[in-house]
């Protein structure tokens, strides 16, 4: 058992001097220094990592760590802000969470076993962005429009009730509908603007704290020169729509387009 | 772990009293369908990363997606995780559901023994063999 640091890795990207520079910059999990680890052989990968203390990232300790979702949150947004730092100076391929190898060496065979795989999917995303667009629907489930119609008191209490609930499902039918109308320009947009589009579950949970019902959830990948151009028309998506608004986010680094052409199962 | 991690969502530190202390703009949700559901997987040398992560991904895919939409789909398994849910601790134990089964499968034993074992001769007689279907109690696990 090695009694030093083991080596957490955020990120494989090309090498270059502007990465080399922006990682000396950056605090990695646990407020470590971030640094590159070259290849054995002569390559232009990099991996983007950092030394974690080994009481923390052992096993059973990060299983247990992973459980807490204090500790998950910050470890989610320490790898998440490395990622991001890289990103604005390199394409990276961004790893998943808690990829962790016993030292640097390790991770120097992982970038040359999986030379190829990694260079090309990088070549792939070259100049590309990840932007995510929420749509939201303005009338959460469950709870009374403000904008239904007052009770006519002319009505037995059976009927208004009924008719209430007539009206609450009217809004709601609309607000779907203007939902579909707005869907369908998003995705004439990005007809015009994305390469490709990844689809993620809709945000329902108490994690989800944006205002309204989340609908539906993409993201896309888009060549950077296109990114300005297709925020600014996706978030024009719902004028003249009532009903509905939509979030959109990033650029991301291509977190979701990040994927090696062949299912990765063995192990070391 | 006794403490379901729903029950801590109300205390999340606020970002900046993470202990990392790590600003972002983007909401955590966000980040974690990303950072744990998205990205390269290589498998490193702490075997953390396929097995625990992905299960750990359904358990936040619970928080993300609502329970209800989860049950809509069959799936109930946190209500037998200690982690997830206190009912799991009033489930029967292993032990137990394993002293039941033994004992119906003596019960079903001696009962097929009663008749004599001689065939049926008109065919109308019920087989006494046939065992009785168990719904099954949990849905495989990395079923989500």
């Amino acid at each position: 058992m090695t009694a030093g640091p083991l080596t957490y890795v955020y990120a494989v990207a090309r090498h270059s001097v502007a990465l080399a520079q922006a990682t000396h910059a950056v605090e990695g999990v646990t407020g470590s220094p971030v640094h590159l680890v070259p290849p054995a052989r002569d390559s232009a990968l990099v991996a983007v990592a950092s030394p974690v203390p080994e009481d923390d990232f052992r096993e059973a300790a990060l299983r247990r760590h992973l459980e807490d979702l204090a500790w998950l949150e910050a470890l989610a947004r320490a790898h998440h802000h490395v990622v991001e730092a890289t990103a604005a100076h390199s394409t990276v391929l961004p790893l998943r969470l808690a990829t962790v190898y016993l030292d640097d060496d390790r991770v120097r065979a992982m970038l040359d076993d999986r030379h190829d795989l990694l260079l090309g999917t990088l070549e792939q995303l070259d100049g590309h962005v990840e932007l995510g667009v929420k749509i939201y629907l303005d009338v959460a489930s469950g709870t009374a429009p403000a904008s239904a119609p007052a009770p006519d008191p002319t009505l037995s209490p059976g009927r208004a009730y009924l008719r209430h609930r007539r009206a609450e499902q009217d809004i709601r039918d609309a607000a779907r509908q203007a939902a579909e109308e707005a869907a369908g320009r998003i995705e004439a947009i990005a007809r015009t603007h994305a390469v490709q589009r990844a689809r993620h579950r809709i945000q329902e949970g108490e994690l989800a704290t944006g205002p309204g019902t989340n609908v539906s959830n993409d993201a896309y990948l888009v060549p950077a020169a296109h990114a300005d151009a297709f925020r600014i028309e996706a978030t024009h998506a719902t004028d003249g729509l009532t009903g509905v608004h939509v979030d959109v986010t990033g650029p991301w680094a291509p977190y979701s387009f990040a994927t090696l052409p062949d299912p990765d199962e063995d192990a070391p | 772990m006794t403490d379901p991690i729903a029950n801590r969502l109300g205390s999340l530190p606020s970002r900046s009293a993470s202990p990392y202390n790590q600003p972002s703009s983007a909401n955590l949700a966000d980040i974690l369908e990303r950072v744990l559901d998205k990205g390269i997987v290589i498998a490193g040398d702490i075997q953390i990363n396929l097995l625990d992560i992905e299960l750990l991904t359904i358990k936040l895919r619970l928080l993300i997606a609502s329970v209800d939409k989860a049950k809509e789909m069959g799936i109930d398994w946190w209500e037998h995780d200690p982690s997830l849910s206190s009912r799991a601790h009033a489930a029967p134990s292993l032990e137990e559901e394993n002293r039941r089964l033994r004992e119906q499968i003596e019960a079903l034993r001696a009962d097929a023994a009663l008749p004599p074992v001689e065939e049926p001769e008109e065919g109308v007689a019920p087989r006494r063999t046939a065992r009785p279907k168990r719904p099954a109690t949990r849905p495989a696990r990395g079923d989500a």
